[in-house]
């Protein structure tokens, strides 16, 4: 049976090696921060880090994480993610929140590679995570917010 | 129950049965007449009971908890509703707290739609702006008169703000969860003062978003993440073709998917329970079912809007006529003829159907989701269950996102996890998931529509004639709200924004045929709005340009009546710079400035977009909105609406829509019916008249002005009129 490092802790998991580790994550370990939006990686809900790089845990086989640690919303710490949450709160960039997980998961991997951030670096960066509510003006100035505080 | 004891009486210690601290209710019960969701014509908001104790509760620990009775879907009305009730309650911002209320059709109904709990039309501030304000005065009066009491001094002397409660003179002082408990038993005062917009301190300023912290760490529950014990997760197979039924299905295969408990047959196809959502997909995907199409939608949407066309050409049944149009555009100088062709839409939400149901030991209902009708819902559900509806208690969750889908009549997501529950006995509780596919396949879309407008002007450039037809399905005929809203055949959320146009068209016509079509529809934000503004925002664009006149001016020449409406089209077009930017065209190749302005659910909006219209298609640079809403109780959240509305609506007006092809859905993830994305959305700037007004929605107005205005744009970049929406700039030249 697969053994998965979630936000530092280490879990057996029954599950079938094919099964996508969103599902993992939602329905066998009860993390539900992560969010399923579309299955097919178009939305980027289901955004978590891998060793500290996205990826959409919709198109990742639990069977493939390995010994990658993996880091969802409920357990991303340190000073660029604080950075990043606390500018979302200052802005108030939320509205339904449904897609905010994987936006904040996407924005701290921009910024832990790439401290000042262009428009259009953010443009690359964030355009896989669709919000319907249409978000996107407060996330693109959130993510420049972040970046100052944390020069 | 209540107590006597005046404030300044003799003191009698209060029995301390406590609603502000938590038990019990003293229910004033008030029902108003249904009547549509429009605040101008609707019941008397103003002289709504005061009911503190439905509507907050003070803990000693010093939290206010405001009860909340709409689903917050991500419009912001927790936030909003919050801070009518403490701003006169008078607590501070950091104490405050929200909870959904239980669904209660007497204490929680909606005043806008009678006696119905439920959200919709831009109504949750609307409909609670007294209620919430005259709560919140009753118990900053019960916090006073109990101070007073203790302290022996007269009430006329006490303040409260910040969260505390003063007697100046004395130096005394008391937080609200010291006074709670006692004033919980005073009597509710039945006229309390309600502040003077003057005192306010927390309505018209920006306080934080009750829920960004929970949004912003994972923590927030959505119906989807709900985790009851031993729970089982249900997908279920639906027809292909809306109307089609199962002839004959084989769950051989599916039985042995690896985690599948139990294969159903319901109502709307076959249902796979299993251990966790991944094994139901796939166990689905192993089902074999023949479907009985001898009832189903066959058609195509060409053409089910092909028949349209065919019908436009009869009259249609009158939802709105003066004058005689016909022969006003006899004697015109320019009649202008267009039609305007509108898709089928879905809603598309983030987070996709789902509800979580179970039966509980005392034989009553629980059921998780983010509800949108509450007591529509429970009635529904009840009725399948076999139960009064008041054992089918809702628990209300935080919603990723609706745009008018969780309000279903027909409560269809909602009656189905309640249907799947009993054909599996009851055993477990089903966690009901519908993945994207099924969400966007699902219909409940924006009704296809097709507008036909014949407008005339004189020779000095004057509107003299509009005869209108359109053609599309009705929403409310065939459901259980016909009878309150449908009126000779016509449904006004068909017609709204269109038949009762503001502009002062002396001839005028509105015409409408019901489409007939098999399609389920509903409601998409902002309802009729979605088509109506846009057919007559690109129309009275077109007489303007036939005219040679300005079209903010030539707006402003047909709205002397409609000042609210004319004041955000100037507000907006002097923040745009109109004036200057119009003078000096041509301006970059390509590039022009569009404007629209529509009244929608009681609140005004205006847009100027700046779009660029190139081979490679429409890129919006800019929008710039005003706004006129009444007092603005968040101006923060009403500026993200508009800005939400923005980024919402784009892709409808690029790209989005729905497609039937032998009656079978074409769209069916963000591949085939993609959202707007980050690199595409425009800056958008809002302003915000100041009003003092009875406050009124904004989670939908800022949509119907979007497409008009950036359809307008683009004309003025290329010179070519786009009329069907999503705008295809194929073959325009210019562009």
């Amino acid at each position: 049976m697969p053994k998965l490092t979630v936000n530092g802790v280490t879990h057996t998991v029954d599950a079938d090696p094919d099964m996508p580790l969103l599902w993992v994550l939602r329905d066998r370990l009860d993390a539900t921060g992560t969010k399923y939006g579309c299955g097919i990686a178009q939305c980027g809900a289901c955004t978590v880090h891998l060793d500290g790089q996205p990826v959409r845990s919709c198109q990742t086989k639990v069977g493939d994480v390995g010994t990658a640690q993996v880091t969802t919303i409920e357990g991303v710490s340190g000073r660029v993610a604080e950075a990043v949450q606390a500018a979302w709160r200052k802005l108030d960039v939320v509205q339904c929140g449904y897609c905010q997980s994987g936006q904040i998961m996407s924005a701290i991997g921009l910024l832990s590679g790439n401290a000042k951030p262009s428009d259009s670096d953010i443009d690359g960066a964030m355009d896989g995570n669709i919000c319907r509510c249409g978000t996107y003006q407060r996330i693109r100035a959130a993510i420049h917010e972040a970046a100052r505080t944390l020069a | 129950m209540l107590n006597a004891r005046r404030p300044n009486a003799a003191p009698v210690r209060p029995s301390r049965r406590g609603l502000l601290a938590g038990a019990g209710a003293i229910v004033v019960a008030f029902r108003l007449d249904a009547k549509p969701a429009r605040a101008a014509a609707g019941p008397d908001l103003a002289s709504v009971k005061a009911q503190p104790n439905a509507f907050v509760r003070i803990a000693p620990d010093d939290t206010v908890t405001v009860i909340i009775k709409h689903l917050d879907m991500g419009q912001g009305n927790t936030t909003g509703l919050a801070t009518i009730l403490a701003d006169e309650l008078g607590a501070a911002w950091s104490q405050v707290r929200t909870e959904f209320a239980p669904a209660d059709a007497t204490l929680y109904n909606n005043s806008l739609m009678g006696p119905i709990q439920g959200t919709g039309g831009s109504t949750a501030v609307a409909n609670s702006w007294f209620q919430l304000r005259k709560a919140g005065a009753a118990a900053r009066e019960m916090l006073m008169a109990e101070a007073a009491f203790r302290w022996k001094v007269p009430v006329s002397e006490i303040t409260v703000a910040d969260g505390v409660v003063r007697h100046a003179a004395s130096g005394r002082q008391a937080r609200f969860g010291e006074l709670a408990a006692s004033a919980a038993s005073l009597p509710v005062p039945s006229e309390p003062r309600l502040k003077d917009p003057s005192e306010w301190t927390l309505i018209g300023q920006k306080v934080p978003r009750l829920d960004s912290v929970a949004k912003t760490n994972g923590s927030a529950t959505y119906s989807l993440d709900i985790r009851r014990p031993n729970q089982v997760t249900a997908v279920v197979a639906r027809a292909p073709r809306f109307g089609a039924t199962v002839k004959s299905f084989d769950a051989a295969a599916a039985r042995t998917v690896a985690g599948v408990l139990d294969v159903v047959q319901v109502p709307t196809g076959v249902a796979v329970i299993a251990r966790d959502t991944w094994a139901a997909m796939k166990g689905r995907e192993a089902l074999t079912i023949t479907w009985d199409d001898s009832t189903a939608e066959t058609r195509s949407s060409e053409a089910i809007l092909a028949e349209y066309r065919e019908r436009a050409k009869g009259r249609g049944l009158t939802a709105s006529e003066r004058g005689d149009p016909q022969a006003a555009l006899e004697g015109a100088a320019k009649v202008i003829e267009a039609e305007f062709t509108f898709p089928y839409l879905a809603h598309a939400a983030m987070e996709p159907l789902n509800a979580t149901i179970e039966r509980a030991p005392d034989g009553g209902y629980d059921v998780y989701a983010g509800f949108q009708f509450q007591t529509v819902e429970q009635a529904t559900m009840a009725a399948i269950l076999g139960v009064t509806p008041d054992r089918v208690r809702l628990h209300s969750n935080w919603a990723g996102g609706s745009f008018g889908r969780r309000a279903t009549p027909t409560a269809d997501y909602l009656a189905e996890a309640a249907t799947v529950l009993k054909a599996a006995g009851e055993k477990a509780p089903i966690h009901l998931v519908w993945t994207r596919e099924d969400d966007m396949a699902g219909g409940y879309y924006r009704p296809t529509v097709l507008h036909k407008v014949r407008a005339g002007i004189d020779a000095k450039g004057a509107v003299v004639g509009w005869d209108h037809v359109m053609v599309g399905k009705s929403i409310m005929i065939g459901s259980p709200f016909e009878a309150m809203i449908v009126k000779n055949g016509i449904d006004s959320t068909t017609v709204e924004g269109a038949s009762d146009t503001p502009y002062a068209l002396p001839a005028y016509r509105f015409g409408v045929h019901n489409g007939r079509e098999g399609v389920p529809v509903l409601w998409w934000r902002s309802v009729g709005h979605t088509h109506t503004a846009h057919v007559m925002e690109v129309m009275i664009d077109e007489l303007a340009h036939a005219a040679d006149v300005d079209p903010v001016a030539y707006r402003l020449s047909l709205l002397t009546q409609a000042p609210r409406l004319a004041a955000v089209l100037k507000l907006a077009a002097d923040k745009a710079g109109w004036a200057a930017k119009a003078q000096n065209k041509p301006q970059e190749k390509g590039r022009g400035l569009g404007v629209a302005v529509h009244e929608s659910f009681g609140s005004y909006v205006a847009m100027v977009a700046d779009v660029t219209a190139q081979e490679a298609g429409i890129r919006v640079n800019r929008i710039v909105a005003a706004v006129d809403v009444g007092v603005p109780v968040n101006p923060d959240v009403i500026r993200a609406q508009v800005e939400g509305a923005v980024g919402f609506a784009l892709s409808a007006v690029l790209r989005n829509r729905i497609t039937l092809k032998d009656g079978q859905v074409q769209e069916h993830n963000f591949d085939a019916y993609e959202p707007t994305r980050m690199s595409e959305m425009p800056k958008v700037e809002v302003h915000i008249v100041p009003s003092q007004a009875a406050p009124t929605g904004i989670g939908e107005p800022g949509v119907p002005v979007l497409a008009p205005a950036i359809a307008n744009a683009v004309f003025s970049a290329t010179g070519q009129r786009l009329r069907a929406l999503p705008l295809d700039l194929t073959g325009v030249k210019g562009a």
